[in-house]
C-alpha cells in the first residue's frame, strides 16, 4: 500500500499539465533560466602578526586557514549557477574564483524534487549539512572569518563529492534526519580512502517557531572520516601527513527573534556551536624532510572548540554583532611528535566584534575588529570588507 | 514479575502509540492541507474550502512578505502540505525556492497542480521592460500585491476553486458550491465597495511602499508620492524632505502604510505636510480586518476618513502612530 503511494508520487509529476500555472500573464518578460549570481568581495585587514607564520599550539592545520591576507586584497569571486534542470531536479553550481587566479568548484550538485514522503537525494560536490555554520558560503558569513573551532577542526568547512540522503517529517515541529557518503578528499578526510569512500555523516535538525516572535533550529551532526596520508602544517614546503581514522560531533543551536516576526526593522539572531573532534592513527612529521628520514609515529588526540554569537539589526540596513571563540587540546599522544603539539599552556580563544551595513539586499559593507588570541602572541586585527551580489536573487536561509 | 509486567505492557504501549503515530500520518488526511504564503490566500482558501480544508499561512499581517526566512517551521508546512498557494511574481523569490527545495514533498513543486500562484490569474500592473536593480528591488514580473484590487480577489477564486476540486475531485460538489456562494457574496460586496468608494475616485495619497498601486488602479486613487526612495529601501531624510517639499506645492490627502510596515516616516511627513498618516490592513488579520470582505470594509472607511473630515483624522492618525 505504501509503495503503490509513493510509484503513485513518483509518476504524479509526469501526468500534470503545467501549462496553466507555469504560463506567465502576457506581455511579461521571462525571468532568467538559470538563475546566475555572481559574489564580488573584498577586504582590508590590518594584522599584526603575519599570517604567513600563522600556527595554532597543540592543532594541526588544514590547507588555506588563517587570518587571510595582509592589506588591501580580493576575496574570493563567487559565480552560482542554478535552476530546476526539470520537473524532477534541481541543480547548482557554485565556482570561487581565487584572488591567485584559480578556479575552484566549490559546489556542483543535483538534487531531486520529486520524491515523495520528504526525502531528498543529492549527488555531487557539496559543503556537508553537518552543523550550522559548515554549509554557509563565505558570503553569507556573520563575520570576516568563519569560527576558530571550524577553522582549527574543519580546515573553514568541509565539503566534498558524494551523495546524501535526508529526511523531513510529515510534523509541525520541523525534523530532518539525514546521512552523507562521501569520497573523503578533504579535511578533516584526506586521500580518499576506502577506494574513495572515506568520510560519511549523520545528522538531526529540530526546529520551530516560539510564538510568532522566536523561531529556533538545533542540531547534531556526526562525521566519520579516514585519512590515507592527509596533509597539515605547512602545505607548500613541509606538509605533514596523517593516516587514520577521526571522529567529529557537532551540535547547534540557533535562535532568532524579531518583533511580530517581521525581521524588516530590529532582528536579533543567537548562535552558538560546539565541536569536538577525536583522531586515531599514524602521524608523520615533514613528509619532503631533507633531514634524514621523516618520523612516523602513533597518534592519537582529542580537540574540541566552541563559539557563540549574537548578531543584532539594531535600525533597517545596520546589524552589530559580537561572537567568542575558544579552543581545547585535550589529550594528545604523539610518541616521537609529541613537540609538534606542545599546546605551550595556551588556550587558544578570540573574541570579535562587527558592524556591517547594507544599502539592500545585495549590498554589504562590514567593520569588524578581532582579538585573536589563537596563538600565543596575542594580535589585533581590524578588517573592512565589502559583499556585493550581482544578479540573481539570494535565498534567504534560516 | 508484577513490575516485570507492567513495565512490558508500558512498552507495548509505547511501541503502539509510535506505530499508531506513524499510521495516522501515512495515509490522505480527511481534510486537504493547504498551506499559503501570504494570509489574503489563506482567508479566501477558506471561504472556498469550507470544512474540507485546513488552511495555515507562512506569513501574518504583521510580517512583511518580502522579507521573511525559509525558518524550519515553514519546511515543515510545506513538506505536510498538499497545496500551496502563493501571490508570486517575485513576492516571495527570497524564501520559497529554498523552503520547495528542503521540503521534499513533489505534489506542490512549480507545474504541479498542488502549487498555485495567485499571480496566474490576474494581470499585473508595473511589468518593466528591463529589470536593474539601481531601481531598487523591483519585480521584474510585475507589482505582486496583487489582492488589493477585490476585483483581483474574485478572478484567483475561480482558478482556485478549479485548482481545488482538480486536486480533491471527491468534494467537487462541495467546492462548487461555496465558490458560487462566495461568488454571489463577493459580487454584491464589489458593489456596495465601488459605490462606497466613489468620492475617493481622485484622491492624491503618498505609499509608504507601492504595495497600494493595485487598490489605486481599482478606486482611482492618484498616487503623488512614496515614502521609500526605491522599491525596498527604508525611506531616507533627503528623500523625505524632498517629498515635503513637493506635497506643498502638490498636496495630498493621505499617507498610507500597511500594519507591517514602520510608521515613524509616516508620522515625521505627516506631522510636516499635515496630511493623516493612515494604517490600512493591507491584508487579513491586521488592524480588524478578520476576512476578506472586513479588508475591504476596513481599508475603505479608513480612506474616506480624511474626505469626510479632514481634521478629526489628523488626530486619528497621529494617535495611531503614538500608540505604534
Amino acid at each position: 500500500m505504501r509503495f503503490s503511494f509513493s510509484a503513485m508520487c513518483l509518476l504524479l509529476p509526469l501526468s500534470v499539465n503545467a501549462a496553466e500555472s507555469a504560463a506567465l500573464p502576457k506581455g511579461q518578460p521571462a525571468s532568467f533560466n538559470p538563475d546566475i549570481s555572481l559574489i564580488l568581495s573584498g577586504s582590508a585587514a590590518h594584522l599584526g602578526n603575519d599570517p604567513e607564520d600563522y600556527t595554532i599550539p597543540g592543532f594541526l592545520l588544514g590547507a588555506e586557514t588563517g587570518p587571510g591576507t595582509r592589506g588591501l586584497s580580493l576575496g574570493e569571486s563567487e559565480l552560482i549557477v542554478s535552476a530546476n534542470v526539470d520537473d524532477l531536479f534541481y541543480g547548482q553550481f557554485t565556482a570561487a574564483l581565487t584572488p591567485e587566479n584559480e578556479m575552484e568548484v566549490e559546489e556542483a550538485f543535483v538534487q531531486t524534487l520529486g520524491l515523495p514522503h520528504g526525502l531528498g537525494l543529492r549527488a555531487g560536490r557539496f559543503f556537508s549539512a553537518i552543523g550550522y555554520l559548515n554549509s554557509q558560503h563565505p558570503h553569507a558569513w556573520d563575520f570576516v572569518d568563519t569560527a576558530l573551532a571550524y577553522r582549527a577542526l574543519l580546515a573553514n568547512q568541509y565539503g566534498d563529492d558524494g551523495v546524501r540522503l535526508s529526511w523531513v517529517a510529515p510534523t509541525d515541529l520541523f525534523v530532518e534526519l539525514g546521512g552523507e557518503w562521501l569520497r573523503g578528499e578533504n579535511f578533516p578526510a584526506g586521500g580518499a580512502a576506502n577506494n574513495g569512500q572515506g568520510a560519511a555523516t549523520l545528522f538531526a535538525h529540530l526546529g520551530g517557531d516560539v510564538g510568532a516572535s522566536h523561531a529556533w533550529r538545533a542540531g547534531l551532526s556526526l562525521l566519520r572520516a579516514r585519512s590515507e596520508g592527509r596533509e597539515s602544517g605547512a602545505i607548500d614546503t613541509a606538509p605533514d601527513a596523517f593516516t587514520g581514522d577521526s571522529r567529529v560531533a557537532i551540535a547547534d543551536l540557533v535562535w532568532k527573534w524579531s518583533p511580530d516576526g517581521n525581521p524588516r526593522q530590529t532582528n536579533l539572531k543567537l548562535q552558538a556551536e560546539y565541536l569536538w573532534r577525536d583522531e586515531d592513527g599514524e602521524f608523520t612529521a615533514d613528509v619532503n624532510s631533507m633531514n634524514g628520514p621523516a618520523v612516523t609515529d602513533a597518534y592519537r588526540a582529542t580537540h574540541s572548540g566552541w563559539y557563540a554569537q549574537a548578531v543584532y539589526q539594531f535600525m533597517p540596513q545596520w546589524r552589530a554583532g559580537l561572537r567568542y571563540d575558544q579552543l581545547r587540546a585535550q589529550e594528545i599522544a604523539a610518541g616521537a611528535n609529541a613537540a609538534l603539539f606542545d599546546t605551550q599552556g595556551h588556550v587558544p580563544r578570540r573574541a570579535s566584534v562587527m558592524l556591517d551595513w547594507s544599502r539592500s539586499e545585495f549590498s554589504r559593507l562590514r567593520l569588524q575588529v578581532s582579538r585573536d588570541r589563537s596563538q600565543p602572541d596575542a594580535d589585533s586585527q581590524v578588517f573592512v570588507q565589502y559583499i556585493m551580489s550581482l544578479g540573481a536573487h539570494g535565498a534567504h536561509a534560516f | 514479575m508484577h513490575v516485570a509486567r507492567n513495565a512490558k505492557e508500558y512498552k507495548m504501549k509505547i511501541l503502539l502509540s509510535v506505530v499508531i503515530l506513524f499510521l495516522s500520518v501515512a495515509p490522505a488526511q480527511a481534510a486537504l492541507k493547504v498551506f499559503t504564503c501570504e494570509p489574503e490566500w489563506a482567508a479566501l482558501v477558506q471561504e472556498l474550502g469550507g470544512t474540507q480544508v485546513t488552511v495555515a499561512s507562512a506569513t501574518t499581517a504583521l510580517q512583511d512578505p518580502h522579507h521573511i526566512e525559509a525558518r524550519p517551521s515553514l519546511i515543515a508546512k510545506t513538506r505536510q502540505a498538499d497545496l500551496l498557494v502563493c501571490t508570486g511574481a517575485g513576492l516571495e523569490a527570497g524564501w520559497l525556492p529554498p523552503l520547495l527545495r528542503t521540503a521534499g514533498n513533489p505534489k506542490v513543486q512549480p507545474g504541479q497542480p498542488g502549487y498555485f500562484e495567485a499571480a496566474s490569474a490576474a494581470a499585473l500592473l508595473e511589468v518593466q521592460t528591463r529589470a536593474d536593480r539601481a531601481e531598487g528591488d523591483v519585480h521584474p514580473g510585475g507589482n505582486p500585491h496583487l489582492h488589493l484590487d477585490a476585483r483581483n480577489i474574485m478572478r484567483v477564486a475561480e482558478q482556485l476553486a478549479t485548482r481545488l476540486k482538480q486536486i480533491d475531485p471527491a468534494n467537487a460538489a462541495h467546492y462548487a458550491a461555496r465558490r458560487a456562494d462566495f461568488a454571489r457574496r463577493w459580487q454584491t460586496a464589489l458593489a456596495r465597495w465601488e459605490r462606497e468608494a466613489a468620492p475617493l475616485k481622485g484622491m492624491p495619497v503618498v505609499y509608504h511602499h507601492r504595495s497600494w498601486v493595485y487598490l489605486a488602479h481599482w478606486l482611482g486613487l492618484k498616487e503623488v508620492g512614496v515614502l521609500e526612495p526605491k522599491p525596498g529601501l527604508p525611506p531616507t531624510a533627503a528623500h523625505l524632505t524632498q517629498l515635503l517639499t513637493q506635497l506643498k506645492g502638490q498636496p495630498a490627502r493621505a499617507i498610507v502604510r500597511s500594519a507591517y510596515e514602520d510608521g515613524r516616516a509616516d508620522a515625521w511627513l505627516s506631522e510636516r505636510a499635515q496630511i493623516p498618516a493612515l494604517v490600512l490592513p493591507y491584508t487579513v488579520g491586521a488592524e480588524g480586518a478578520d476576512d476578506l470582505f472586513k479588508l475591504f470594509d476596513i481599508t475603505i472607511a479608513r480612506l474616506k476618513e480624511p474626505v469626510l473630515s479632514p481634521s478629526t483624522v489628523l488626530r486619528i492618525g497621529q494617535s495611531k502612530e503614538a500608540t505604534r
